[in-house]
C-alpha cells in the first residue's frame, strides 16, 4: 500500500483524535486538527474520531461546523469515521437524543450503544478481506451498530451479524477502533483513495 | 464480507480504551436523574452518580459511602452517556455491587470515607474499569499497578479552589519528566522511591507519559479553571460541586465543556466565561484544617 502526502483533517473537538493523528502521520499524511470551520479549507480527507457522540454533536453545533463539513463533503472531501464518528456521519440515528446534530454523509442507519454498556465492550480480531491478512485486532467500546445500509453502501466486515465496516464511494465508516489497537491498515486503505 | 474471529471482553485495552474516548471532555457530578439530563444536554462525556456532591459531604460531615443502588440505576436509565459511580477506598464489596449494577466506570474515591487505610481495591479482579485519584507520579503508578485504567488528580474536592488540582497535575508531569531524564541504571532506585514497579517506571521513562488517561479533578469551578488544567497537560476534566452548586448550572456546564475543547483559544474562553451567574461559593484550601483535607486519604 503506498503512503501518501494527502492533507487530512481530524475533528479534534473531543475523543481520541490524537491516536488518529499519530496513525495518519505514521502513514505519511499531512495531518491537521479541526475545531473551527475556517480550518476545513484544503482538506482531501476528514477523520471523525471516537468519543462521545452527544458531546461531539453539541460541539459541532456551537462551532457552526455542520454546514461547512457537509459542503466540504459535497466538494469531494472523503471521510473516515470510527464509532461515535460513524454515528455522527449516519443518515439516521436510532435512539439519538432530540436535537442531536448529524452530518448525513453516509446512507446508513445506526443504533447507539447497540451491544450494551462498558461491560459488553470487547477486543476482536476481524478478518477484513479489503485489507488482507492477518486479521485486524480492533476494540469495540460501547459500540454502535449499523442496522441498515443503502444500495450504494458496501459492507466490508460484519460483527455479531451486523455491518461493522462499510464503504460508500471514498467514505469509510467503522463501528470499532483500529486506532486504539494501532493497526494502520484501515487508515492506509482510506488514504489510498484520496 | 466475513465474520469476526477471536473475541475477548474486559481487556486492559478495552478498560483503558473507554477513558481514551472521554478525552477532551468533562465528567460531571450529578445527584439526581434530572441533573444527569442537564449534564448530558450540556455536552458532558459522562456523569458521576452521587448522593451528595463533595461540597455537601464536606459541609454535612459523617461517613460518606457508596450511593443507593436505586439512585445509580435511575441515573443510568436517564442518560445514554457513560455513568460512573464512587466506592470507598478499599471497599471491594461496594465495587462488586456497582459492577453488578452494570456501571461503566468505578471511581475508588478519597471523597468518600476510606474503608481501608492500608489497601486499595484489587482492581484487576474486576471486569469494570476503575479510575483513581493521585497527587503525584508515585500514587498514580501505584494505582495503575493495582489495576486502575484511568487516573485523575485528587485536587481538593468540594472547595471550588483549583490550587490543589494544579499542584497535583504539576507534580505528576514533573515526575514523568524526571523519569524521562534518568539513565537506565538509575530507574531501579527511582522505582523504589516511587513505590512502583520497575517495569512500569521503565515504560513511563521511555514513553514520557502515563500508560493511562489522566484527567484533572478537585476544585475546578470555572471555564478558566478547566482550560488551565488542560494547558497544564491533563486529558480532560472532572467537575464536581462546581456545576450544580452554581447559579445557572446548564449555562456553566456548557461553558466548561467549551473551555475544555478550546482551552488554548483565549478569545473563545472570554466569550464563554461571560455572564455565567454566581459560581459556587467555595472554600479556600489554605483555610482547611489538616483533618479536613481529602487528598491525603489513600496514598
Amino acid at each position: 500500500m503506498p503512503t501518501t502526502g494527502a492533507r487530512v483533517g481530524v475533528l479534534a473537538l473531543q475523543g481520541d483524535f490524537r491516536e488518529h493523528m499519530r496513525l495518519l502521520e505514521s502513514c505519511g499524511a499531512s495531518v491537521v486538527p479541526i475545531r473551527l470551520p475556517e480550518e476545513l479549507t484544503g482538506l482531501q480527507g476528514l477523520v471523525i474520531p471516537g468519543g462521545e457522540s452527544t458531546t461531539m454533536s453539541r460541539l459541532i453545533g456551537t462551532a457552526g461546523l455542520l454546514e461547512p463539513i457537509q459542503e466540504a463533503v459535497a466538494g469531494g472531501m472523503a471521510c473516515l469515521t470510527t464509532c461515535a464518528g460513524t454515528i455522527l456521519a449516519a443518515r439516521e440515528i436510532r435512539d439519538g437524543l432530540p436535537g442531536q446534530i448529524h452530518l448525513q454523509i453516509l446512507d446508513i442507519a445506526v443504533r447507539r450503544n447497540a451491544f450494551g454498556r462498558q461491560l459488553q465492550s470487547e477486543e476482536v480480531e476481524l478478518d477484513i478481506p479489503a485489507v488482507g491478512r492477518p486479521p485486524v485486532l480492533v476494540a469495540f467500546i460501547r459500540a454502535p451498530a449499523i442496522e441498515q445500509v443503502g444500495e450504494k453502501v458496501e459492507v466490508l466486515v460484519t460483527y455479531r451479524s451486523q455491518p461493522a465496516a462499510v464503504r460508500q464511494g471514498r467514505h469509510l465508516a467503522l463501528t470499532f477502533h483500529p486506532e486504539i489497537t494501532g493497526d494502520p491498515r484501515l487508515h492506509r486503505l482510506f488514504l489510498a483513495t484520496l | 464480507m466475513t465474520q469476526n474471529g477471536h473475541v475477548e471482553s474486559s481487556t486492559v485495552r478495552v478498560k483503558r480504551g473507554l477513558a481514551e474516548m472521554l478525552k477532551g471532555g468533562v465528567i460531571m457530578d450529578v445527584v439526581t436523574p434530572a441533573q444527569a439530563e442537564i449534564a448530558q444536554e450540556a455536552g458532558a462525556v459522562a456523569v458521576m452518580a452521587l448522593e451528595r456532591v463533595p461540597a455537601d459531604i464536606r459541609a454535612q460531615g459523617g461517613v460518606a459511602r457508596m450511593s443507593d443502588p436505586r439512585l445509580v440505576k435511575e441515573i443510568m436509565a436517564a442518560v445514554s452517556i457513560p455513568v460512573m459511580a464512587k466506592c470507598r477506598i478499599g471497599h471491594f464489596v461496594e465495587a462488586q455491587i456497582l459492577e453488578a449494577l452494570g456501571i461503566d466506570y468505578i471511581d475508588e474515591s478519597e471523597v468518600l470515607t476510606p474503608a481501608d487505610e492500608e489497601n486499595h481495591v484489587d482492581k484487576w479482579k474486576f471486569r469494570v474499569p476503575f479510575v483513581c485519584g493521585a497527587r503525584n507520579l508515585g500514587e498514580a503508578l501505584r494505582r495503575i499497578s493495582e489495576g486502575a485504567a484511568m487516573i485523575r488528580t485528587k485536587g481538593e474536592a468540594g472547595t471550588g479552589d483549583v490550587v490543589e488540582a494544579v499542584r497535583h497535575m504539576r507534580a505528576v508531569s514533573q515526575g514523568i519528566r524526571r523519569l524521562a531524564s534518568l539513565r537506565e541504571e538509575e530507574l531501579a532506585t527511582a522505582a523504589k522511591e516511587l513505590g512502583a514497579s520497575l517495569e512500569m517506571v521503565r515504560e513511563v521513562s521511555s514513553t514520557g507519559k502515563l500508560p493511562v488517561v489522566n484527567f484533572s479533578a478537585g476544585g475546578i469551578a470555572t471555564p478558566a479553571d478547566a482550560a488551565l488544567m488542560m494547558q497544564l497537560g491533563c486529558d480532560g476534566n472532572f467537575v464536581g460541586s462546581g456545576i450544580f452548586k452554581s447559579g445557572d448550572p446548564l449555562r456553566r456546564a456548557k461553558a466548561i465543556v467549551q473551555a475544555t475543547t478550546y482551552f488554548d483559544k483565549p478569545e473563545i474562553l472570554a466569550e464563554v466565561s461571560e455572564d455565567l451567574g454566581e459560581p459556587m461559593v467555595g472554600i479556600s484550601t489554605s483555610s482547611l484544617r489538616p483533618e479536613e483535607l481529602l487528598a491525603v486519604r489513600g496514598i
